[in-house]
């Protein structure tokens, strides 16, 4: 008799590849991922010396400001690890807490970033002011989304976890939501450097 | 919700008295029989057949755009069409017929095939799967809502800037285009997505990679292109999106904009997409030959890696759509010797093909007379394409006729005799019934006779200077003597009408089959792989017990062996095959429930779109759509917990699928 089939949920106990199929799902998706922001970071790249009649990159950025914001977007990878680890260990209690300070971090980063583009805006560079500006709020705003989404997951699970509604199993859930949180963080390293640390 | 109870001489499927609830408000769908059955299905049966029927209407759509369009070039100063109406005429007609039905036919026939050829019951995600056919349907509709509101898209199917600005194009028709293909790349990327994973990990014991039959394997990588592909048409379309809604000049070169960034984003999607469009037809001939030569397919290892190759090079090719953009002489150089080279593994598999034909007990069924009819077609658009790698001679025949005639050769010679073959290769399959064989040797004749009637005298009228998308010619430029323009473009009109002939043969076709076909025997074409090995139709859970593999074509090395002299012969019959599996049927399947949410999800989608060209607010309330549909479906467990069935489902006695 052959049982070799499989919930959507239910692990990778009787997979062909021994990878459960929400990971070897995520996985794939965050593979297509990467060319959504290659797509974006090129056209970044390609517009970022045309300023027009706008401020230059080095006029507006302030490079301690991101600075800050990055390095709590970096230790919200590190919270996230831990939640996972505790959800893995059926501790509830540490996963509950480490998820809510992720995402507590993950608010943080987004907040900054909507102080530093209402910096900008106020300095002049509006969405249209040149294609540098449009294609640095294009790429900046598609990774704020990304960080966005992530911390509404990471709010609702903990919400749904209370009332114990997870189908399927709770640790991997949280670990996929841990798999997209480290890649938008990865995305960023990226972004940072290229758009601020590299000078134009 | 569909727990199928087997006993060995009954399928019958249980309803379930006591279904789950969606988010506290709404109970499960459980109805198995009538519109909801379909509506809220997660079978990726149910989905396959859907996705087709979708996609043969929007052939049907995008055939009458073509069919206006030799119409109106038929004869000089042509009056049905004007100049706008036929700029969205051909925009949308090679829109619909790359996007509303190749490729959701494409997938119609993965969702279908790949779970009974790989041995599973279903798909990896089913509600995905529900999910990526709804945004398929919507985005399509979406797409072509815009006819009705102020005019469909005018900026040709690859939609260059400048003529996909606001100021070239002012009405709303490229906006429904940007979004409408925004909504079925969403599907297309589920799809992938899903359909990897399906491939990778839902695998019967046994099935290793080099055991999947052809079809899975050419889907699998045409899977894989889609994933890698669709986020870079995603960025084009945002950045078209921002520049025509709010103001952003990503392509204004007034505005200091690169007008090639466009055309680099396009067709490093665009490229890729030729082979997503041709590589499922690949997969369905190389099913089709060898069950009617009665031999295995001939080196099937090249034929899988060939495939890979053309996947990998395919994303070192794009540049040759550009060749006339002034690149310079390096990046031309490269992308010329790639294209080259891109020609070898396509000649690889038509050398696989032709050696399978050879020495073999042809059987000129109408599936095979499509396959064979793609390997002659097929080859001529190829070899027209590698011209288009020599950059010199392509800079001459760039946006002339020459280039049209070519990818209606491999588009049409190819990937649509692919997908008519497989129509009458599986049809038996899915509805039990066999299509006509007159009748599909009619509907072939026709369709290749007409269809070299119209692509073929396009080479010569491209050669001879006729641009692309000139709505008319006049008299004054049509040249000299009896095989002048006038003469070609009438003979191709005509060839249109041939060539509906053909396909309207085909929908009678499938009229008549419906009324009184005859009905198909197990086995009907002494098939070789796992789908045939199950009944017709399949039942819902696909398997009475998940087969284990131990052959490239299973299902053939069950039916015969070898005997002492080294000839296969056979030594079951389809019927003792199948009993031996329902002598092993497994007691309880625990089948994927139906869902609201995935239609729900979908419907948020095209809400989306038209707030974003409309009112923000409408947006707004779609955004609110899709986030409960989010909310709803991940409370939902993909398969109903035992407890909600009655009598209660035993976990112990219990396979799960999907």
């Amino acid at each position: 008799m052959t049982t070799d089939s499989h919930t959507e949920t239910d692990g990778a106990a009787h997979t062909s590849t021994g990878l459960s199929n929400n990971k070897l799902g995520m996985w794939l998706f965050l593979g297509s991922e990467c060319l959504l922001f290659g797509g974006l970071i090129s056209t970044y790249m390609l517009y970022r010396g045309r300023v027009g009649e706008g401020p230059r990159p080095s006029q507006v950025f302030d490079i301690p400001f991101t600075s800050v914001s990055s390095f709590v977007l970096l230790m919200s990878s590190l919270t996230m690890v831990l939640a996972v680890s505790a959800a893995h260990k059926g501790d509830d209690r540490n996963t509950y807490l480490w998820t809510t300070v992720t995402a507590i971090l993950g608010a943080t980063f987004v907040g900054g970033q909507v102080y530093e583009f209402t910096a900008f805006y106020n300095e002049g560079m509006g969405f249209t002011t040149s294609l540098f500006s449009s294609s640095f709020y294009v790429l900046t705003g598609f990774h704020g989304v990304h960080v966005t989404v992530g911390v509404i997951m990471l709010m609702s699970i903990v919400g749904i976890m209370k009332r114990s509604k997870v189908p399927g199993s709770k640790s991997e859930t949280v670990e996929m939501i841990g798999l997209y949180w480290h890649f938008v963080d990865v995305v960023w390293i990226i972004i940072f450097t290229l758009i601020y640390l590299i000078p134009a | 919700m569909a727990i199928i109870e087997r006993s060995i001489t009954s399928t019958e499927v249980f309803s379930v008295a006591t279904p789950s609830s969606s988010l506290g408000a709404l109970k499960r769908p459980v109805a198995t029989t009538g519109w909801k059955s379909w509506l809220f299905t997660v079978d990726h049966k149910k989905l396959g057949i859907m996705y087709s029927a979708a996609a043969l209407f929007f052939f049907i759509v995008g055939g009458l755009e073509a069919v206006l369009i030799r119409l109106q070039l038929a004869a000089p100063n042509g009056k049905i069409l004007n100049a706008d109406l036929y700029n969205q005429m051909f925009t949308m007609h090679a829109t619909t017929m790359v996007f509303l039905f190749v490729m959701p036919m494409a997938a119609g026939l993965a969702n279908y095939f790949i779970p009974l050829q790989i041995g599973a019951r279903d798909v990896a995600f089913p509600r995905i799967n529900a999910f990526s056919f709804w945004a398929f349907l919507f985005g399509g509709l979406f797409l072509n809502l815009s006819w009705f509101l102020g005019g469909a898209a005018d900026g040709g199917w690859f939609m260059y800037a400048p003529n996909s600005g606001p100021v070239f194009s002012p009405s709303h028709g490229i906006d429904f285009w940007v979004l409408g293909l925004q909504i079925t790349g969403i599907a297309s990327l589920a799809g992938a997505v899903n359909l990897i994973t399906t491939v990778l990990n839902m695998r019967a014991p046994g099935m290793k990679l080099m055991r999947m039959p052809i079809f899975t394997w050419m889907q699998l990588v045409v899977q894989f292109l889609l994933l890698f592909a669709v986020p870079v048409i995603t960025v084009a379309l945002f950045l078209l999106s921002f520049q025509r809604n709010f103001g952003a000049t990503f392509f204004d070169v007034s505005a200091g904009a690169d007008p090639l960034l466009w055309q680099h984003l396009f067709w490093i999607f665009g490229h890729p997409e030729v082979y997503i469009l041709i590589l499922p037809s690949f997969g369905v001939i190389s099913e089709v030959l060898p069950v009617f030569s009665r031999k295995p397919l001939f080196g099937y290892p090249f034929v899988v890696f060939s495939g890979a190759a053309i996947g990998f090079v395919g994303w070192g090719v794009w540049a040759h759509h550009m060749f006339a953009s002034g690149l310079g002489p390096v990046s031309v150089a490269v992308f010329s010797i790639s294209t080259m080279a891109i020609a070898v593994p396509t000649g690889v598999k038509i050398v696989n093909w032709t050696m399978t034909l050879w020495g073999g007990k042809l059987e000129f069924t109408a599936a095979m007379k499509f396959a064979v009819g793609l390997i002659v077609l097929f080859t001529i658009g190829g070899l027209s394409g590698v011209t288009h790698s020599v950059a010199p001679s392509d800079t001459q025949q760039t946006d002339t006729y020459y280039i049209v005639a070519h990818f209606h050769y491999v588009l049409f010679g190819g990937a649509v005799f692919g997908l008519f073959s497989g129509f009458y290769y599986w049809w038996p399959k899915v509805f039990g019934k066999l299509l006509n064989e007159k009748l599909g040797t009619w509907n072939f004749w026709l369709m290749v006779i007409g269809m070299n009637m119209t692509f073929g005298p396009m080479h010569i009228l491209g050669l001879q200077g006729q641009p692309r998308r000139m709505y008319q010619w006049t008299e004054a430029r049509a040249g000299e003597g009896l095989f002048n323009f006038g003469f070609w473009n009438m003979f191709a009109s005509i060839g249109s009408i041939v060539l509906s002939i053909g396909i309207l043969l085909f929908l009678i076709n499938i009229v008549i089959t419906a009324r009184n076909g005859k009905v198909a025997p197990l086995d009907p074409w002494d098939a070789r792989s796992l789908e045939w090995m199950t009944s017709n139709p399949p039942k819902e859970h696909n398997f009475d017990s998940i087969p284990t593999i131990s052959h490239l074509d299973e299902f053939f090395h069950r039916k015969y062996q070898e005997d002492a002299s080294g000839q296969m012969v056979k030594v079951k019959t389809a019927e003792q095959v199948m009993k031996e599996l329902e002598d092993n049927a497994d007691a309880h399947i625990h089948m994927p429930s139906p869902s609201y949410w995935p239609i729900f999800l979908a419907a948020g989608l095209p809400v989306i779109s038209f707030g974003v060209i409309y009112s923000i607010p409408i947006a707004i309330i779609g955004g609110v759509i899709v986030l409960f549909g989010c909310y709803g479906w991940s409370i939902e467990p993909s398969t109903a917990p035992d407890d909600d069935f009655d009598p209660p489902a035993t976990t112990k006695d219990v396979v799960h699928v999907g």
